[in-house]
């Protein structure tokens, strides 16, 4: 059976398990993910984006509970999904694991772990990549 | 095979999932009193995989634990990456590439999973030393790791449970040599799980003195012959420990006090990790060990196999930059415990419809 869904992810996929982005070589700024042209140097940064590892931490911007969405999620609902300020300037959307939703605050540092981001079906690739954690649980040290 | 050519552990790391189920949760759903079967085996709690967690992604954490505490090594110079399971998310896929593509060691490399019921990891251990010693690679991450099942109600369910640990084998700045290594194999089906099966099966009390017992003695002993040592010349040793009761009978009939094991046995807190169990109780060890001690593994996969390992600590312990990544005691100290009926939904124990 031919199915290509993976393939499309497999596109991106070494940027998405080690968070690497692109930097602005001319004003610094960070993008995640990767952009060709930066948003304030436009044609003076052709050229100078360079492959940029995010760290992997950052503070909730702000989060939604989710009682029922993506049905990839299943046993996971509810579950949480958080706006990460990132300290290299990127903001990220992301799930946020290992912490109970009346525990979440806006501001809480969190760190990215790796987790099983979901499969189309049961006989499809499954997809990895980073959700994040809150630093009260064990994590790499900064 | 003595090793003898300075490999040894450079790095390691360990992972387990945060979730656990105690003993008597699980009782309690089946009718039995207390602890259940659990307390009959040493398991009063066993960890539980979340369910976004699997045998990949406790390698890839535990694979970049070992690689944060070792900044000065080029993941590029990795020659090789095995991940060692018997619940590898696919059939017919390697959990290895995520690995070595999650620590950056693509794509100079190989890469390969490894089966051997409960020794999958350290046969990885074998193979990477192999590879270092004889000069074809700098470096060899091989990972344990596993998220067992035991059918509902069966003796298993109370103590298959998930971690692992990843050593990063190689020759420049060992925190560890690996001074021998020594593995006793046998054709023995004391516990199996054919393809498609979603449960294993076992052949109950066969899989304890033919098997666990005799594979890990012979192992241990051959290896104390080799080397001329007896269990008092080691400050930790680590066994198999499919429960907390065989680990501790087989360390007693091998003259190993309770003080030496103590250490590296976690399956009363945590269950049995299968692939992981050695390499997370070696890890524990090495989380506390000082320049000189001298550690005894033996792991055991059912099949049946036995491999041992006699290991030095090296004053570069000293230097080496243990902080960098979690410890398994600050991994054991943040939990959630979680009711059965959870534990079920997690476990895909009870199937949705639609
Ligand atoms: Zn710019």
């Amino acid at each position: 059976m031919v199915q290509t869904e993976g393939i499309r992810y497999w596109r991106d996929m070494r940027a998405r398990y080690n968070l690497i982005g692109r930097r602005c070589g001319k004003c610094s700024r960070v993008y995640f993910p990767a952009r060709s042209i930066c948003l304030d140097c436009h044609r003076h940064s052709i050229g100078k984006m360079d492959p940029y590892k995010l760290q992997g931490r950052g503070t909730v911007s702000t989060f939604t509970i989710v009682h029922d969405g993506d049905p990839r999620f299943g046993v996971q609902v509810p579950y949480i999904l958080a706006l990460i300020q990132m300290e290299e300037g990127p903001r990220m959307t992301a799930q946020l694991v290992d912490i109970d939703p009346p525990q979440v605050t806006i501001g809480m540092r969190v760190h990215t772990v790796f987790r099983k981001i979901g499969t189309v079906h049961t006989e499809g690739v499954i997809h990895y990549g980073y959700k994040f954690a809150p630093d009260s649980m064990p994590h790499l040290r900064a | 095979m003595i090793s003898n050519t300075g490999v040894g552990i450079v790095s390691y790391g360990a992972y387990i999932p945060r979730y656990r189920i105690a003993a008597s949760e699980i009782a309690k759903v089946w009718g039995a009193e207390g602890e259940g079967m659990g307390g009959g085996l040493g398991v009063h709690a066993k960890s539980v995989p979340g369910p976004d967690e699997d045998v990949i992604t406790i390698s890839v954490e535990a694979g970049r634990y070992a690689m944060a505490r070792v900044p000065w090594v080029d993941p590029q110079r990795i020659g090789a990456v095995y991940v060692g399971s018997e619940s590898h998310p696919y059939a017919v896929k390697p959990s290895a590439t995520i690995l070595a593509e999650c620590v950056a060691a693509c794509p100079d490399l190989t890469a390969a999973d490894f089966e051997f019921a409960c020794k999958a990891g350290t046969a990885a251990i074998q193979t990477c030393m192999g590879l270092v010693g004889s000069g074809m690679i700098d470096f060899g991450l091989a990972v344990g790791a596993d998220t067992s099942q035991g059918a509902p109600g069966d003796a298993l369910e109370y103590s298959a449970s998930a971690g692992g640990a990843a050593f990063l084998i190689g020759r420049d700045r060992v925190i560890a040599t690996i001074d021998e290594t020594y593995s006793f194999t046998t054709d023995t089906p004391d516990f199996w799980r054919r393809e498609g099966a979603e449960y294993p099966t076992h052949a109950g009390r066969f899989s304890g003195q033919p098997s666990y017992f005799r594979h890990v003695t012979e192992c241990a002993n051959r290896l104390f012959k080799d080397r001329g040592t007896k269990a008092s010349d080691y400050t930790y040793a680590v066994f198999h420990q499919p429960n907390g009761k065989f680990p501790t009978r087989a360390a007693q009939t091998l003259g190993f006090t309770k003080e030496q094991i103590k250490v590296g046995l976690l399956a009363p807190r945590i269950g049995n990790t299968y692939s992981g169990a050695v390499p997370v109780g070696l890890s524990a060890i090495l989380d506390v060990a000082k320049p000189g001690d001298r550690i005894f593994a033996i792991a055991y996969g059912s099949g049946a196999g036995s491999d041992g390992f006699d290991i030095t600590v090296t004053d570069e312990i000293a230097s080496y930059d243990r902080a960098a990544a979690p410890t398994v005691d600050q991994l054991l100290a943040h939990t959630q415990d979680l009711t059965y009926a959870t534990y079920a939904k997690f476990r895909g124990k009870v199937r949705f419809q639609g």
